[in-house]
C-alpha cells in the first residue's frame, strides 16, 4: 500500500509535459537535425556502419567529459584535464618503451591520472582562498609542463598490436566498436553513482548550497577531493582511448581539449554556477559534437565553415535553457 | 588643478588597497632578486625594457578582461579576436602599402569592437553563458581568419616599411608600444574610477538584482563590457602584427589563458564585483617576467611550462596567505 | 482630500494563479510612523514593491501630495522622494560605502573634464553617517560591515537622496536589541525632520513602541487602520492572524536531567574568550547579547566549523575534540543556523531531500540511496512539525519562510541529536510561526534533548529559556536563572557593561 502510494507520488514528477521541458529532449532532437542535415549533405552519411565508426573518433574524451560533469555540478573547474591527459599518455609510452610491460604501463598511466587528480583536490581543499580556477590553471601548465619535461619534443609509439584495439576494436563479429560499449557503460555507471547513490545526493547537496551542506554534516572536503581525484583517473582512461587511436604519445596531445570537454558538459545541462538547471539524467552530451565532427570530415569542409555552422546551432539552442530557467524562476516568483 | 586632485586620489586609492597587491609586489621583487643573481643580464635596462614591451600587449588585453570578469563574465575569444583583427589589418596593409600607419591602429580598433560587440549582443541580449558564447565565438573568429586568409601567412617582406616600424619608434622618449599602454591604463583607470559607467561595471558585478533595482541597464553594461575588450583584442591585434611582422592565422593561440592568468594573479575574483587596474598591471608583469626570464636563466624549454604552473601556483599561494596575515 | 502625502487607493495586484492584493488602501500623513503588518503571506512585499515602483498595479491610483503619479521603474520612484529600505539589504559588498550611498546619483563637476568627485562623495557620506549615528570610514567596503551597519548606510543613501517618505521592511529583524533603539532614535529623529516612515514589521513590541498608527493586511485584504492607542495587542494579533493565539511562549517549568554537555574555558583569539558553561537534559539555555558578543561564532565553534584555540568540551562527561561539523553530528550536537536560506537548505532539492541529508547514509543501503526509506523518514518528520506542502516532494524554495523553518529543524530532528543548538530560531517568521516554532521547542526539551537558543529578542528569552547567559564581547559577563530574570536586569548588564567599556577606552 505505502510503496504503491510513494510511487505515484514519485511518478507525479514525470508527467508527460514534463519530460518534454527536459533539456535532454532538446539536445536528443538537436542531434536528429543535425544528423537530417548532414544526411541531405553528404549520402554516405547516413549508413549504421558509418555511424557507428564514427563514435570511435571522438568518444575517447567522452570519459573525461562524464567526471568533468561531477566537477562542474560542485560548483567547480578543471581547467588541466587536457594536460593530465597529456601526461597519463606520455608515462604510459615511456614506460611501455622502456620494457615495462604494456598492462603496467596502462596502469601507470591510470596511476599518474589518478595522483595529478588527487593533487589538485588538496591544493582545492587545502587552500580555501584559491579558486579552482586558478589551481587548476597552474597545474595545467604543470602538468603538461613534466609531459615535456620527460620526453621532450619526441614522440613514443611501437606499442603492441592489441593496443590499438582500444581504440578500433569491435564487439567479436559484430560492428560495434569497443569505445562505444565502454563509454556506455561508463555513462551508466555514472549515471547511477550521481543519481542513484548517497555520493551522488551529497555531490548535489554540495554544489547547490556548500556552506548548507556543511552544516549538515556533509563532509564537503572528502567529497571534493574525491571528486577531483576521479576528474584524473578518468582523464587517464580518456589518454588511454586518445593514446590508442593516435599510436603514439607526444606532450603535445589533447591540446586544447579542456574548453570543449567543458564545453559539452556545460551543454549537456549542467550549470557551471554550480549544480544543475534540470535533474539531467542522461549523457548524451558527447555525441552532438561528435556528429559535427564526422560531418566534417565526410565534406571534407575547411575547419572553418564547420566552426561557423556548430557554433550557430549551438549559440541558437543554448538560449533554450536559459528560457526554461526564466520560467521557472517566474514559476516561483508568482507562487 | 584638477590633474593634481586626480594623482592624489591615485595614490590614495593604491595607497587603501595596497594591502592586497604587496604579495604579488614582494613576489615580483623576490624573483627578479633570484635570477637577477643567476644572470645579471636580467637587471639591465635593456633587458627589462624588452621585457616590458613584450609584456604591453598582454597588459591591455588583461585590463579588458578584468572589466569582464568583474561582471562575471568570461571571454575566451580575444585570441581570436587578436588573430581576425591582425590578420585583416595585414592583409590591408599588403593591398594598400601607402596606408598611414596610424590608419591601421583605428582599423584593428573597428574590427575588435565589432568582434566584441557580436559576442556582447549574444551574452547581453541571447543571455548566453559567456563561458560558452565566447567558446563559440572564440572558434568562429579564428575560423573567420582561415578563411580569409585562406590558410596563408603576410609575412615581413610583404608588409610596408612604415608599418613595422611604428611598434618600433618611440614617443617622448618612450617606447611606441609602452606609449600606448600608458595612454590605455590611464584613460581606463578614469574610465573605471572616475565615470558612473565605470561604477556601474563593479554594480553589476557586485550584485546584479540591486543594480537592476538601481536602475542600471545590465544589458548595456554588459555589450559595453564585451565591446571594449573587443576593441583592446583588436588594438592588440595590429601591435602584435605589427611588433613581429607577420599575420598568421594561429597568431596567438592560447594566449586567453595567459590574460586569464594575468587577471587572476592580479587578485581579480573569478565570481566578480571586483578586480583592481594595479592589480591587473601587477599580474601581466609578472607573467611578462615568467615568460620573458626564464630562457634567460637558461633553464631548457623543456622545463619551461612546468616552471611557469609551479611559479603561479607559489605565487596565488604566497599571495593568499600574505593577505590572510595582512588581515588579521 | 486630507492632508495626505501619499495615498493609495483600490490596489489590485494579481500574480498568475494568485491574487497577491485586492484592492487594498493605505494612506500616509506626512511626519507619521505608520506601521503595517501582518503575516507572511499578507501581501505586504507586494504592497512596498508597488510603492517603490518595481511593481506596477493591475488597479488602483497612488496620489503623491494630492496628484496621482504612476510609478515605471524603482528609479522614478526614488526621484519622487520615496526611499525603500529592503529586508535582505540590497547593496553592492565588493564596494566602498560611498559607492553604495552615491551610485545612481554621484557628484560630478559639471565644468571642465567631467568626473566624479571623490573628495566631495566621501565627505558627504561622512557627514550622512555621521548623522545617523555611526563614524565608519566611508572608504570601507560594505561587504565587511554587520547588517546593522549596512543598514545605517541604506539610511544615508536615502537621507542624501533627499527623500521624504521612507519605506523600511522588517529592518530590526537582523539587529539586536541594542542596535534596534539605536534604529528607533534615528527613525524618530527622521520624523522630527518631517519624514514620513512606513514601518514593517513583525515585531509586535517594535510596532508599539515607534509607530503612530498601524495598518493590518491579511491574505491580500485590507483589514484597516488604527491609531495606535486604540488597538490592543490582543486585538492586533488576532487581526493578524484571524484567529486566536493564546499562548506565545508556552515553556512550562521541566526539571532539568542529566548534564549533555560541558564547556569549559573555550576561548578563541578575538572572538571569544574563556567561555564556560554546562547544558542538560530537558533544558533550554537562553544565549543572549549584541550581534558580535560572539554569540553565533561561539555555537558555531562548538559544532565544530571555526575550531576552537583552547578549552575543552565534554559530552555526556567525556572530554571530546571537535573540529569539524561531521564529528559534531556523529557526536549528537545538531546547529540551526541564523541564515537559513544560505547555511540551512538547499533550494532546489526537494523537502525530502533536505530532511534527509545529514542522515542519508542511515537511511541508505551501502551507499546506495532508497527513496522509500527517505520517503518515510520526510513524512514522518513533516507530519511532526506540520509542514505545510502538497508533498515532501515539493521544492523548498516554495515554501515561506516559516515552513523552510521548520524543513530545518526537521533535519535536526531527523539525525540522531541529543544537543540542539538553534541560532535566531524564530527571526523573521510570522506569529503564527513563531508560536508553532516555540511549542516544538518546548516538545523537544520534554524529550530530554538539551536546547542553546541564541536570541536577541528580549521576550522570547524570557519566555523559553529555563537559565539565561548573557554573552559581551566575546565573554560571559552574567547569568540568571527563570525565577529572578527581568527585562531590566539583562538591560541593565548589557548597558553597563557597554558604558563601562567605552569608558576605558
Amino acid at each position: 500500500m505505502i510503496m504503491h502510494s510513494i510511487r505515484r507520488l514519485i511518478k507525479k514528477k514525470f508527467k508527460i509535459n514534463y519530460i518534454f521541458r527536459q533539456w535532454e529532449w532538446i539536445l536528443i532532437i538537436l542531434i536528429i537535425i543535425v544528423n537530417a542535415i548532414n544526411a541531405q549533405i553528404s549520402p554516405y552519411y547516413l549508413n549504421a556502419e558509418g555511424l557507428l565508426d564514427a563514435t570511435m573518433v571522438f568518444l575517447d574524451k567522452g570519459f573525461a567529459v562524464l567526471a568533468m560533469a561531477f566537477v562542474i555540478i560542485l560548483g567547480d573547474i578543471d581547467i588541466s584535464v587536457a594536460s593530465i591527459m597529456a601526461l597519463s599518455s606520455v608515462v604510459m609510452a615511456v614506460a611501455y618503451s622502456a620494457g615495462v610491460s604494456m598492462v603496467a604501463s596502462i596502469l601507470a598511466g591510470l596511476l599518474t591520472g589518478t595522483l595529478c587528480g588527487f593533487f589538485n583536490g588538496i591544493l582545492i581543499s587545502r587552500f580555501k582562498e584559491l579558486s579552482s580556477i586558478i589551481v587548476t590553471l597552474s597545474t595545467m601548465s604543470i602538468y603538461r609542463g613534466i609531459a615535456y619535461v620527460i620526453l621532450g619534443d619526441k614522440s613514443v609509439g611501437n606499442f603492441p598490436s592489441w593496443f590499438s584495439y582500444f581504440a578500433w576494436g569491435y564487439i567479436g563479429k559484430t560492428h560495434i566498436p569497443f569505445i562505444l560499449v565502454v563509454f556506455i557503460f561508463c555513462a551508466i555507471a555514472f549515471g547511477i553513482l550521481l543519481h542513484r547513490t548517497t555520493f551522488g545526493r551529497k555531490v548535489y547537496a554540495t554544489g547547490n548550497n556548500f556552506e548548507a551542506s556543511l552544516y549538515s554534516g556533509v563532509p564537503v572536503e572528502k567529497i571534493k577531493m574525491i571528486v577531483f581525484t576521479l576528474m584524473g583517473l578518468m582523464s587517464a582512461v580518456s589518454a588511454i582511448f586518445l593514446t590508442s587511436r593516435l599510436g603514439s604519445s607526444r606532450p603535445n596531445i589533447a591540446l586544447g581539449y579542456e574548453l570543449e570537454i567543458i564545453a559539452i558538459v556545460v551543454l549537456g545541462g549542467v550549470s557551471t554556477r554550480g549544480g544543475v538547471w534540470q535533474n539531467s539524467w542522461g549523457k548524451p552530451f558527447a555525441f552532438p559534437d561528435g556528429f559535427y565532427k564526422i560531418w566534417n570530415g565526410i565534406k571534407k569542409y575547411s575547419r572553418s565553415s564547420y566552426d561557423d555552422y556548430y557554433w550557430f546551432a549551438f549559440d541558437y539552442s543554448f538560449n533554450y535553457p536559459q528560457h526554461i530557467e526564466q520560467n521557472d524562476k517566474k514559476e516561483k516568483r508568482d507562487k | 588643478m584638477e590633474k593634481i586632485s586626480i594623482l592624489r586620489n591615485m595614490y590614495l586609492n593604491l595607497k587603501i588597497s595596497k594591502f592586497k597587491g604587496i604579495g604579488l609586489v614582494f613576489f615580483i621583487l623576490l624573483l627578479s632578486i633570484i635570477i637577477g643573481l643567476r644572470n645579471p643580464n636580467y637587471l639591465t635596462v635593456g633587458n627589462i625594457r624588452d621585457m616590458l614591451l613584450d609584456t604591453t600587449i598582454l597588459a591591455i588585453m588583461a585590463l579588458g578582461m578584468m572589466l569582464v570578469i568583474v561582471t562575471r563574465g568570461i571571454d575566451l575569444s580575444v585570441a581570436s579576436v587578436l588573430a581576425l583583427s591582425g590578420m585583416l589589418v595585414g592583409l590591408f596593409v599588403e593591398k594598400y602599402q601607402w596606408a598611414p600607419a596610424s590608419v591601421t591602429i583605428f582599423i584593428g580598433l573597428a574590427i575588435g569592437s565589432f568582434c566584441g560587440a557580436i559576442t556582447g549582443f549574444i551574452v547581453a541580449k541571447g543571455k548566453v553563458m559567456p563561458i560558452i558564447a565566447t567558446l563559440g565565438m572564440m572558434n568562429v573568429y579564428r575560423g573567420l581568419t582561415f578563411v580569409i586568409s585562406g590558410g596563408r601567412w603576410v609575412n615581413a617582406h610583404q608588409m610596408p616599411e612604415s608599418f613595422k616600424q611604428m611598434t618600433r619608434t618611440s614617443i617622448f622618449g618612450i617606447d611606441f608600444l609602452i606609449f600606448i599602454a600608458i595612454l590605455v591604463y590611464i584613460v581606463f583607470y578614469y574610465f573605471i574610477y572616475y565615470t558612473r559607467t565605470g561604477r556601474q561595471i563593479y554594480a553589476v558585478g557586485s550584485n546584479p538584482e540591486a543594480a537592476h533595482i538601481t536602475g542600471i541597464n545590465i544589458d548595456y553594461i554588459l555589450q559595453l563590457v564585451y565591446t571594449l575588450m573587443g576593441s583592446l583584442s583588436g588594438l592588440a591585434g595590429v601591435l602584435w602584427v605589427s611588433r613581429y611582422a607577420s599575420a598568421q592565422s594561429d597568431t596567438a593561440m592560447g594566449l586567453e589563458m595567459s590574460v586569464i592568468a594575468a587577471c587572476v594573479l592580479g587578485g581579480v575574483k573569478i565570481t566578480g564585483g571586483s578586480g583592481e587596474v594595479y592589480g591587473v598591471l601587477l599580474g601581466s608583469i609578472l607573467i611578462g617576467i615568467i615568460n620573458n626570464a626564464l630562457p634567460l636563466v637558461r633553464i631548457s624549454p623543456f622545463w619551461k611550462l612546468a616552471l611557469q604552473g609551479v611559479i603561479i601556483l607559489v605565487a596565488v599561494i604566497i599571495n593568499a596567505i600574505i593577505q590572510k596575515k595582512v588581515e588579521r | 482630500m486630507e492632508d495626505y502625502i501619499l495615498e493609495l487607493k483600490g490596489i489590485t495586484k494579481t500574480f498568475p494563479g494568485v491574487k497577491a492584493l485586492d484592492a487594498v488602501k493605505f494612506n500616509l500623513k506626512a511626519g507619521e510612523i505608520h506601521a503595517l503588518v501582518g503575516e507572511n503571506g499578507a501581501g505586504k512585499s507586494t504592497f512596498i514593491k508597488i510603492i517603490s515602483g518595481v511593481y506596477q498595479p493591475d488597479e488602483g491610483e497612488i496620489f503623491l501630495n494630492g496628484e496621482r503619479v504612476s510609478f515605471k521603474n524603482p528609479r522614478e520612484a526614488r526621484m519622487m522622494g520615496i526611499a525603500t529600505i529592503y529586508q535582505n539589504i540590497i547593496c553592492f559588498p565588493d564596494m566602498s560605502i560611498t559607492d553604495n550611498i552615491f551610485l545612481g546619483h554621484e557628484y560630478i563637476n559639471n565644468y571642465g573634464i567631467k568626473r566624479l568627485l571623490w573628495k566631495k562623495m566621501h565627505d558627504k557620506a561622512k557627514e550622512l553617517l555621521h548623522l545617523v549615528g555611526n563614524d565608519i570610514d566611508p572608504e570601507e567596503k560594505m561587504g565587511n560591515l554587520s547588517i546593522a551597519c549596512q543598514q545605517m548606510v541604506e539610511i544615508a543613501k536615502a537621507l542624501s537622496q533627499e527623500a521624504k517618505i521612507f519605506i523600511m521592511d522588517e529592518p530590526t529583524a537582523a539587529l539586536t536589541q541594542h542596535e534596534t533603539e539605536e534604529l528607533f532614535n534615528i527613525v524618530k529623529k527622521l520624523k522630527e525632520d518631517g519624514a514620513s516612515i512606513i514601518f514593517v514589521s513583525h515585531r509586535i513590541e517594535d510596532i508599539y513602541k515607534i509607530a503612530d498608527r498601524i495598518t493590518v493586511f491579511r491574505d491580500g485584504n485590507y483589514i484597516g487602520t488604527w491609531e495606535k492607542s486604540q488597538l490592543s495587542r490582543d486585538d492586533l494579533i488576532k487581526f493578524m492572524a484571524g484567529r486566536e493565539i493564546t499562548q506565545l511562549f508556552p515553556k512550562k517549568k521541566i526539571n532539568a536531567g542529566r548534564e549533555l554537555l560541558r564547556i569549559k574555558g573555550l576561548s578563541k583569539k578575538g572572538v571569544f574568550t574563556d567561555i564556560s558553561f554546562s547544558l542538560h537534559e530537558g533544558e533550554i539555555l537562553g544565549v543572549t547579547g549584541l550581534i558580535g558578543s560572539g554569540r553565533s561564532e561561539l555555537a558555531q565553534a562548538i559544532f565544530g566549523i571555526h575550531p576552537v584555540d583552547a578549552g575543552m568540551i565534554y559530552i555526556q562527561g567525556k572530554p571530546v575534540r571537535i573540529d569539524n561539523p561531521v564529528k559534531a553530528m556523529k557526536l549528537g550536537i545538531g546547529y540551526l543556523p541564523e541564515d537559513r536560506q544560505k547555511q540551512g537548505l538547499v533550494l532546489p532539492f526537494s523537502i525530502m531531500e533536505n530532511i534527509t541529508l545529514p542522515v542519508i547514509e542511515s537511511l541508505s543501503q551501502r551507499g546506495w540511496l532508497r527513496q522509500s526509506n527517505e520517503y518515510m523518514k520526510a513524512k514522518e518528520m513533516a507530519e511532526l512539525l506540520q509542514i505545510k506542502a502538497n508533498s515532501v516532494l515539493d521544492k523548498v524554495y516554495f515554501l515561506s519562510g516559516g515552513n523552510q523553518q521548520k524543513v530545518v529543524i526537521a533535519k535536526l530532528l531527523a539525525a540522531k541529536l541529543r544537543i540542539l543548538i538553534l541560532d535566531e530560531p524564530t527571526k523573521g517568521i510570522d506569529v503564527g510561526a513563531k508560536a508553532a516554532m516555540h511549542e516544538i521547542m518546548c516538545n523537544l526539551a520534554s524529550k530530554g534533548y538539551g536546547i542553546i537558543m541564541i536570541s536577541s529578542e528580549m521576550p522570547e528569552i524570557l519566555g523559553m529559556s529555563d537559565r539565561i547567559l548573557v554573552m559581551h564581547k566575546g565573554r560571559i559577563i552574567a547569568e540568571f536563572n527563570r525565577d529572578e530574570v527581568t527585562r531590566e536586569k539583562i538591560i541593565e548588564v548589557t548597558i553597563n557593561k557597554r558604558d563601562f567599556n567605552q569608558g576605558t577606552l
